[in-house]
């Protein structure tokens, strides 16, 4: 600890000092550093609307080969473009085969039949509701993760909250300041000659929201400069792609001790309305570059994974039934996914409410028997210690806990 | 009592205040006209020729076309592919809100009639909408056009009825899709989503259109003015989108709505609420409110408030009337005002760009760069549309691309856009246009260690630019 203190003083003090900086800055940018190894929740949004019942198939289900005559995959036997079978009833795509040895594991846990209970099928109000965490409320004006940060305030290190996007998603919107980055690489100043006196210049200025902005900017760059020298470069090889490359970036906060509580990252194309594919095709490949990006994650962080959590949302399942294109349009429940070291994983979690029509929702869809809050609550205060729930999730109460966590 | 202002300062204030930022050409027009003259021109925005900017508006193909022609010559992409679902979902429309954006920002900065356009962005993100929001990718144009540009300086009450019967509005806040408990609706349930009372629009119409969220309405009043505008709904969404009224959806009911009985029946119904909610006390504050947000400060005088509650009552609602007793009073050529505000991104670039005296085609690198603040056009996705308060602007990631893009710009790294080398040369000149005589010391001590046109950077990328 007294090495890695020493060693960001050396690596990034000098330059400060030389700015005439006050050094009570420089000690709390290095005690972010020294802190102990903080837990990590990273949430993944599939965008689009990811077809749940062929990513985790039902194969004992009789009525699923029924209601997906093209686009079933067929179920775990010998041989190619087979399911994978998890515990006789439940099978993966086999395009998420990377994803099967963490499950054998125990860190990897499904949910099945599980998501929003609002009954909306549009991409955008499910999101938003998901996102913000009060489906059927439009008003909340922040998002579930930034609420999470604001409960949960024990340190002020600026990589607490990061989104790896574009734009600061929804569910990251709120009161407390949160990082988004499209690319740790791309977080420099492109007249790189000028950092000095920016710098400087909003140390001393007199405006207060301007002076606070411009000092937590210069420490994080000046933070993200010392992972590239402090990390080691990872030995894992992540596949090709923005979403492993987000996740390989994320890896490294984790691995640096910057204090990293909330992460954020997306991947998008889930909306397969024509020519799904079943065993091949648009979903499988899909599946193929996020389940490559969850392993690669897992095994380029190792031991840490028992300080990370890793959930998935996606806004809504898809019809039960293909639809005359070859694919499946917007529908209700779907698949979550819980990977951790302390996930208490090997097992699909809740109730399987059936696909028979009469059990369908509004007759067309797989339905909900579990809140996606539900899982996302027991991360936040298992995982997390978030202790006051409804600050998070107002207005909701969990049945039962699935104990997801370890 | 602090320092009046120099006269230099007071221009430098009224354009940042009325347009998206000084221009030499615009600080000398108003140091000839006078402030009052200025600010009466650009209250009248037809006695304003501007043929350059509708000019390259004009270049725009589908800023013209109805939303018919739209959903026919930009269709949805028939496959979704292997890129990410927003680009693949907007492949077809995507042009349509890529020429939206460009039109904003392209009048933002090139129209003689700032007044006006930034009134036009103050609706636009009171009556928000989110363009990506599925039939909405090709109802905005018309949106923008036919429903927010008409009225931006006109009557509340005219532009709050063309909102409510804006396909655009109907759809984004699902109010299409609402129908009467009792109506119809059930009889062609099979293949109709109409599945009941849908109280988003009654809601948000009262929250955030007209009221404000603590005007004295309950949420029984909400579930009343839902029944009012069952029925207010959409022809062939995703094909036309064309506003209807359907009387066999609507709840003909007797409705109470803020202690007054509606029960004509019928499209009558949802008129009479937005008759009552024009004309409402609450609307009167709340507007009152949010413009003096916009001209005056993030928390204006109670006094200004007042003031413009006031006119708004005595006026009906006349939205010039009510600019006109904010920035036409004492307090605005004040030192507490100057520079009270934060600029949006759209009004960071628009001024930068403009400041700089820059030629530019407008490009997808702005529009890009725009995002990254925060500040994506058309695509604000919650109801409220972007926050007019200064703290939502000023995150690490935001400072940091707003440095950027003042770096760009000055290097003349921006593509179709180019700065003259004069103006890149002339930090005097620069200084007097946007802080005349107002550079706090950290700038000034940081400016003296500058260098050629990297002087110009650092003054867009110092506190002092990020106000208004």
């Amino acid at each position: 600890m007294n090495r890695s203190r020493r060693s960001f003083l050396k690596s990034s003090g000098m330059g400060f000092l030389a700015l005439g900086l006050a050094p009570s800055f420089l000690v709390r940018a290095a005690g972010a550093q020294q802190k102990a190894r903080g837990k990590t929740l990273v949430v993944v949004f599939q965008r689009g609307g990811m077809d749940g019942l062929n990513v985790v198939i039902p194969f004992k289900d009789r009525a699923y080969y029924q209601l997906r005559p093209s686009i079933g995959v067929a179920e775990p036997a010998a041989g190619e473009d087979r399911a994978i079978d998890l515990d006789g009833f439940y099978a993966l795509h086999p395009a998420l085969a990377p994803l099967k040895s963490i499950y054998d594991k125990g860190h990897l846990a499904l949910v099945h039949a599980c998501g929003s209970p609002d009954a909306t099928r549009s991409h955008f109000d499910a999101q938003d509701y998901m996102e913000i965490g009060t489906p059927g409320i439009k008003s909340t004006p922040d998002g579930w993760l930034n609420r999470c940060l604001g409960e949960n305030a024990t340190n002020n290190a600026p990589f607490r909250g990061v989104a790896m996007s574009a734009q600061t998603p929804r569910i990251l919107v709120g009161l407390r300041q949160v990082l988004t980055v499209s690319s740790v690489d791309e977080f420099r100043l492109r007249n790189a000659a000028m950092g000095g006196a920016l710098q400087q210049l909003y140390a001393n200025s007199a405006d207060p929201l301007f002076r606070q902005g411009g000092n937590s900017l210069f420490e994080s760059m000046a933070q993200l400069k010392t992972i590239e020298s402090r990390i080691p470069a990872s030995s894992t090889s992540y596949p090709g792609g923005a979403f492993a490359g987000s996740l390989k970036q994320i890896a490294r906060l984790v691995k640096s001790d910057l204090g990293l509580e909330i992460a954020f990252t997306e991947i998008g194309g889930w909306d397969t309305h024509v020519a799904e594919g079943g065993a091949t095709g648009q979903l499988a490949n899909r599946s193929k570059e996020f389940a490559a990006g969850l392993a690669a994650f897992y095994q380029d962080l190792g031991d840490r994974m028992d300080d990370v959590m890793l959930v998935t949302l996606s806004e809504f399942g898809r019809t039960a039934r293909e639809n005359g294109n070859r694919g499946t349009d917007h529908g209700h429940a779907n698949v979550m996914f819980v990977m951790g070291g302390k996930v208490r994983g090997g097992k699909v979690y809740g109730r399987w409410p059936g696909l028979a029509p009469e059990v369908l929702y509004e007759g067309r869809d797989l339905d909900l028997t579990t809140d996606f809050r539900s899982v996302c609550a027991e991360a936040i205060s298992r995982h997390l210690g978030v202790k006051d729930l409804t600050k998070v999730f107002p207005n909701f109460r969990a049945m039962n806990p699935l104990g997801i966590v370890a | 009592m602090s320092t009046p202002l120099t006269r230099e300062q007071k221009v430098t204030h009224l354009l940042n205040r009325i347009s998206f930022g000084p221009t030499r050409a615009e600080a000398e027009r108003v140091q000839r006209m006078g402030f009052r003259a200025y600010l009466d021109e650009q209250l009248q925005p037809d006695s304003i020729a501007d043929p350059e900017v509708e000019e390259k508006v004009a270049g725009l193909k589908t800023m013209r076309l109805n939303s018919r022609e739209l959903f026919e010559l930009y269709p949805p992409p028939k496959q979704a592919n292997q890129q990410p679902m927003m680009a693949a979902e907007m492949l077809g429309p995507r042009q349509v809100i890529l020429e939206l954006q460009l039109a904003r920002l392209l009048r933002a900065v090139y129209s003689r009639r700032q007044l006006y356009e930034l009134m036009v962005d103050f609706w636009s993100n009171h009556f928000n909408i989110f363009a990506g929001k599925g039939a909405d990718r090709w109802l905005t144009t018309g949106y923008d056009r036919d429903t927010i540009r008409p009225h931006a300086l006109g009557r509340f009450r005219d532009l709050l009825r063309a909102t409510a019967e804006s396909p655009a509005m109907l759809f984004y806040l699902d109010n299409w899709l609402s129908a009467g408990a009792d109506s119809g609706a059930s009889r062609f349930a099979a293949n109709n989503r109409k599945r009941g009372l849908n109280e988003n629009y009654a809601r948000e119409l009262m929250e955030l259109h007209t009221l404000g969220v603590d005007g004295g309405y309950t949420q029984k009043d909400v579930q009343e003015v839902a029944r009012c505008f069952t029925g207010w709904t959409l022809r062939q969404p995703q094909q036309r989108g064309e506003f209807v009224f359907d009387p066999r959806i609507h709840d003909s009911g007797e409705k109470i709505v803020l202690g007054t009985r509606i029960a004509n029946g019928g499209v009558e119904d949802g008129l009479k609420v937005l008759d009552l909610l024009a004309s409402h006390a609450s609307t009167a504050k709340f507007i009152a409110t949010k413009l003096a947000r916009r001209f005056f400060a993030d928390d204006p005088p109670a006094s200004i408030v007042n003031q413009a509650a006031e006119t708004f009552r005595q006026s009906n609602g006349d939205i010039r009337a009510v600019l006109r007793t904010i920035i036409d009073s004492p307090e605005f050529f004040s030192a507490e005002v100057y520079r009270a505000k934060v600029k949006k991104p759209l009004e960071y670039v628009a001024s930068a760009l403009r400041a700089t005296g820059a030629e530019t085609r407008i490009t997808h690198q702005l529009l890009r760069y725009l995002g990254r603040m925060g500040e994506p056009l058309f695509l604000a996705q919650p109801p409220t549309g972007y926050p007019d308060r200064g703290a939502s602007w000023v995150s690490p990631d935001m400072l940091l691309t707003r440095m950027n893009f003042a770096a760009d710009l000055v290097a003349n790294r921006l593509e179709g856009t180019r700065v003259q080398a004069d103006t890149l040369r002339d930090t005097d000149g620069f200084i007097k246009l946007i802080a005349p005589d107002s550079l706090s010391a950290p700038t000034r001590a940081a400016l003296a260690e500058t260098a050629g046109k990297d002087a110009l950077a650092l003054l867009m990328a110092a506190p002092e630019f990020h106000r208004r």
